[in-house]
């Protein structure tokens, strides 16, 4: 393999000439109409973040009102718009974009040995897209008083926050959702030509690392289910318009009808949020394990095996909703069917801690903890799975706990674990690795602390978005909430500290932890253009070719 | 005339609400008080004991390896790389494979019990709207509460005339969405005389949380003696409430109560009012007059309609008409 800078073999790679992609050009607008997908891959993860402290915001009022069987804080009409922004916020613009649009968008290109993206135009269109859609359904919310839920279910989504007029209520707030999805549908597209036109010719199909993978997985889905809300929210415009009946019972339609619409965009969205969070976690084991990830063909594939059939599972939201035992029984069937490559998966990045050299840093720290998390997440869909324990469990606060510990838990770690990872290489600075630990320590014990005992409020009876609920309830209600507000101790300090390390963080060499990914042969941060040298294109999990370098605290090529 | 009930029976915050079920259940599941939680409940904990399993492995190995493979100098190298294991990768895909075929079939299995009530069940039909229930019994009974006899099948019916509501009695581990517009259906045969909470699991707006009831599960013989009692309707309502659901049941076929005439003349603002006969002569419709209207219809006709009217002679008691009495004087009040 040659090396990156022959003349001198331990010294790191140089700063770009003329200037990293931060600071080549200057001025609000070279940001507003840049095209540098790592400009726009910032902007991202800076919206997105802000979307996430409101959203946290609206959780920790939620909980706050739950400390006590009635009333604490809010009346309930208040308290529902409460849950019901959290939730849209979350899931719509924290979740779902998190991971592709803000990370995959600054590495996938680099990863490729690339420029830029396929489509650097589209890529900030969706952007903007995606800024659109989320200030049109925050708004939407806001000002129509929606107090439906994230899941909009007609008719009361429909009748109670309509006021009686076309464009009133819940179809702003779809409209903007379907906004968002677009953006997300861009986004993917531009992925996915990207990583079949931009591949350097020297790398094949497995030599893609798998946050790729997981990316180009993601991609299908958003393509492929994205559309169906699109067509979800036309239904209902023309349903108000028209009169023309087709979820509404009051004009002959079914609202069951438009469950299977909504989720048959929302549970493959569920994958869509899970599948890059595996494919950052696919990256950090294997590098602060040292070792190559074990299992590549069967990680890859299992990307895949679950964006397929994610699409046919979304029928596990309806069983007892009444739809016919024979679809129940199909869908409980496919729905057991994902369990198998998520397993596949954990297992595997089990086998490549095997026999490494484990460096407990933040970005593992989070990795590892996921697999914590996403072990319990993981398991206990197995119980909603089986239709007749599902039937005790819909609708109550174990759903709220199991979907938190897959998408909260699981996908927002991977996130946090995937922002420091790629920290120094987005900022050329180094976060503080003790203060690292603290927060983690907060987040992680928050975390379970928050949700754990949703599980048993669940089986135990207790229905989710309950503003009143039996005084039997109150002393785990306090466990989870007290739980929430230690994790959010923990973001806090995280936000601190990060922040913190963009003025007086120690300057980051360009492979601070020895990945073998591309995106660690250009300097940090990154040239405009990504690479003053074209990078070496090899196993992306062999490490052989690296070594530690002590006087940069980094590793450069051997030879 | 779900309106008419809905008036008749309005909702009340409760405060006298069971807990979920009484005393005992394990660590985490209520105890069982229907055949079908004893399926559920093990089907529950056969997942839960594979779940603990797969997941104290998991972390097990996890902390093991993050111990014992840790790097003990800054860039120290793996010590193996082995990358991949066909023979092991297969293993751990066909061992969940197996286990969650087992899961499926365990599930599918109690859902389809549930979802065939034997014959004979007794039929109750639940109407839920916002934010109260409403369970009409086989004898016409309608009650907040549910009511049903111990070891006896039992059959809902739910339909719901606003939004989605979900019925769910966590004792029972049964649930069922309540959708405008069809009839959904669940069974299931409580085993345990008691009380036990009744709640609705999906969000239908303000008030979802307090859309709770009671389930009262009688012991063998109690529950036709409390519907008996309960289907008494003075005991519970004042004379006018129960003469407007007598006169919705017995006279709107013929009148009506807004002030237009039908078959009979509107039965609103009669009340103590002046009536012109056939044969030209004035009464007024005093306490007397509507008694001989329903007991003789014939003795006396008004004047501008027929005599379709037959004799309440022997259907409805004394005390019934008086509340119909108590109502028309109500509804002339109201037009006054
Ligand atoms: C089959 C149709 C029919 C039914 C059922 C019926 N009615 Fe009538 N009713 C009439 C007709 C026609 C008249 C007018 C002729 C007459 O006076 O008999 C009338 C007259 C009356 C009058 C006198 C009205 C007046 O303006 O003076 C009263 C009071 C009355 N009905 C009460 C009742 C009540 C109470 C019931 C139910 C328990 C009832 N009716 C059921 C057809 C009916
Ligand atoms: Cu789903
Ligand atoms: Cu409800």
């Amino acid at each position: 393999m040659s090396a990156m800078n022959p003349a001198n073999p331990t010294s790191d790679v140089p700063p770009a000439t003329g200037g990293n992609y931060l600071t080549q050009t200057r001025g609000i607008l070279s940001w507003v109409f840049t095209r540098d997908h790592k400009r726009i891959a910032v902007m991202y993860l800076v919206s997105i973040l802000a979307a996430f402290l409101l959203g946290g915001i609206f959780a920790i009022l939620v909980r706050t009102e739950l400390l006590t069987p009635n009333k604490t804080i809010v009346e309930p009409d208040r308290y529902n718009q409460f849950f019901t922004l959290h939730g849209a916020i979350m899931i719509f613009l924290v979740i779902i974009p998190g991971i592709p649009a803000a990370l995959g968008n600054f590495v996938l290109p680099i990863m490729l040995g690339a420029k830029d993206l396929a489509f650097p135009r589209i890529n900030l269109f969706s952007y903007y897209l995606w800024l659109l859609g989320a200030l049109l359904a925050v708004l939407a919310i806001v000002l129509g008083s929606v107090d439906t839920g994230w899941t909009f279910y007609v008719p009361y989504a429909t009748d109670v926050s309509a006021g009686g007029t076309l464009m009133g209520g819940v179809i702003p707030v779809l409209l903007g959702v379907f906004l968002l999805g677009f953006s997300s549908i861009f986004t993917g597209l531009n992925f996915i030509v990207t990583i079949h036109k931009l591949r350097p010719p020297s790398m094949g199909w497995f030599q893609l690392p798998l946050f790729l993978w997981a990316l180009y997985a993601t991609a299908i889905i958003q393509i492929l289910a994205t559309p169906v809300l699109g067509i979800t929210v036309l239904l209902l415009i023309v349903e108000r318009a028209a009169n023309f009946g087709i979820f509404h019972p009051s004009l002959g339609g079914d609202p069951v009808l438009y469950q299977h619409f909504f989720w048959f965009y929302s549970h493959p969205a569920v994958y869509i949020m899970i599948l890059p969070a595996m494919g950052v976690i696919s990256e950090v084991i294997s590098v602060f394990s040292r070792k190559h990830i074990f299992g590549y063909h069967f990680i890859a594939f299992s990307s895949v095996a679950i964006a397929v059939f994610g699409f046919f599972v979304w029928g596990h939201h309806m069983f007892v909703s009444g739809q016919s035992a024979l679809l129940a029984m199909i869908f409980s069937l496919f729905t057991y069917a994902v369990a198998i490559p998520s397993a596949v998966k954990v297992f595997n990045w089990l086998a490549t801690m095997y026999r490494g050299a484990i460096v407990l840093k933040a970005p593992m720290l989070y990795a590892l903890s996921f697999l914590f998390i996403f072990g319990i997440g993981g398991l206990t869909g197995l119980f909603l799975g089986a239709l007749a324990v599902d039937v005790h469990l819909h609708g109550t606060y174990f759903i709220v706990a199991h979907f938190h510990y897959v998408m909260m838990g699981s996908t927002l770690f991977a996130m946090i674990a995937g922002i420091h990872y790629w920290w120094p290489k987005m900022t050329g600075r180094l976060y503080s690795e003790l203060w690292g630990r603290v927060a983690w320590v907060l987040a992680f014990v928050g975390m379970n602390l928050t949700f754990f005992p949703q599980f048993l409020l669940g089986t135990h009876g207790m229905p989710r978005r309950y503003y009143n609920y039996p005084p039997q309830f109150q002393f785990l209600n306090v466990l989870s909430s007290i739980g929430s507000y230690l994790m959010a101790a923990g973001f806090v300090i995280t936000a601190i500290y990060l922040l913190h390390s963009l003025f007086a963080g120690r300057r980051a060499p360009s492979n601070p932890w020895g990945g073998a990914t591309l995106e660690w042969q250009c300097s940090s941060p990154p040239p405009t253009h990504n690479f003053d040298q074209p990078p070496v294109v090899g196993d992306p999990y062999d490490f052989g070719a690296l070594k530690y370098d002590a006087a940069i605290e980094g590793y450069v090529s051997k030879t | 005339m779900n309106q008419l009930i809905a008036s008749l029976l309005l909702a009340q915050t409760r405060t006298d609400l069971p807990p979920v079920a009484p005393e005992g259940g394990t660590f985490w599941l209520p105890p069982g008080a229907s055949t079908a939680a004893g399926h559920t409940d093990a089907v529950f904990y056969f997942i839960y004991w594979v779940s603990v399993f797969f997941f104290l492995l998991i972390v097990a190995l996890m902390v093991y390896f993050a111990w014992r493979y840790r790097a003990r100098t800054p860039g120290q190298a793996a010590s193996g790389q082995v990358t991949h294991h066909t023979v092991l990768e297969l293993t751990w895909s066909a061992i969940p494979l197996v286990l969650v075929v087992a899961m499926f079939y365990l599930g599918f299995r109690g859902y389809m019990d549930m979802q065939n009530p034997p014959r004979g069940a007794l039929d109750v039909r639940v109407l839920a709207k916002k934010w109260d229930w409403f369970f009409t019994y086989p004898n016409g009974h309608i009650d907040n509460e549910l009511h049903v006899p111990v070891d006896a099948p039992v059959r809902l019916t739910l339909e719901s005339n606003d939004v989605i509501h979900s019925l769910f009695i966590p004792a029972f581990r049964i649930k069922r969405d309540a959708v405008p517009g069809r009839y959904n259906k669940i069974w299931f045969q409580a085993r345990q005389p008691g009380d036990y909470l009744l709640m609705c699991s999906e969000f239908c707006g303000t008030r979802h949380s307090d859309m709770q009831t009671r389930v009262v599960v009688h012991p063998p013989g109690e529950y036709e003696k409390w519907l008996t009692e309960a289907s008494d309707p003075f005991r519970t309502r004042t004379l006018a409430e129960v003469g407007a659901m007598l006169v919705a049941r017995r006279c709107l076929q013929c009148h009506t109560v807004d002030g237009r005439a039908n078959i009979g003349p509107s039965l609103k603002g009669i009340y103590e009012h002046e009536v012109e006969l056939v044969d030209g002569t004035k009464v007024i419709a005093d306490d007397d007059y509507i008694r001989e209207s329903v007991l003789y219809p014939q003795a006396k006709i008004v004047r501008g309609f027929g005599r379709e009217m037959s004799s309440f002679k022997g259907i409805l008691k004394d005390k019934e008409i008086t509340a119909i009495i108590e109502y028309l004087k109500e509804l002339s009040n109201d037009s006054r």
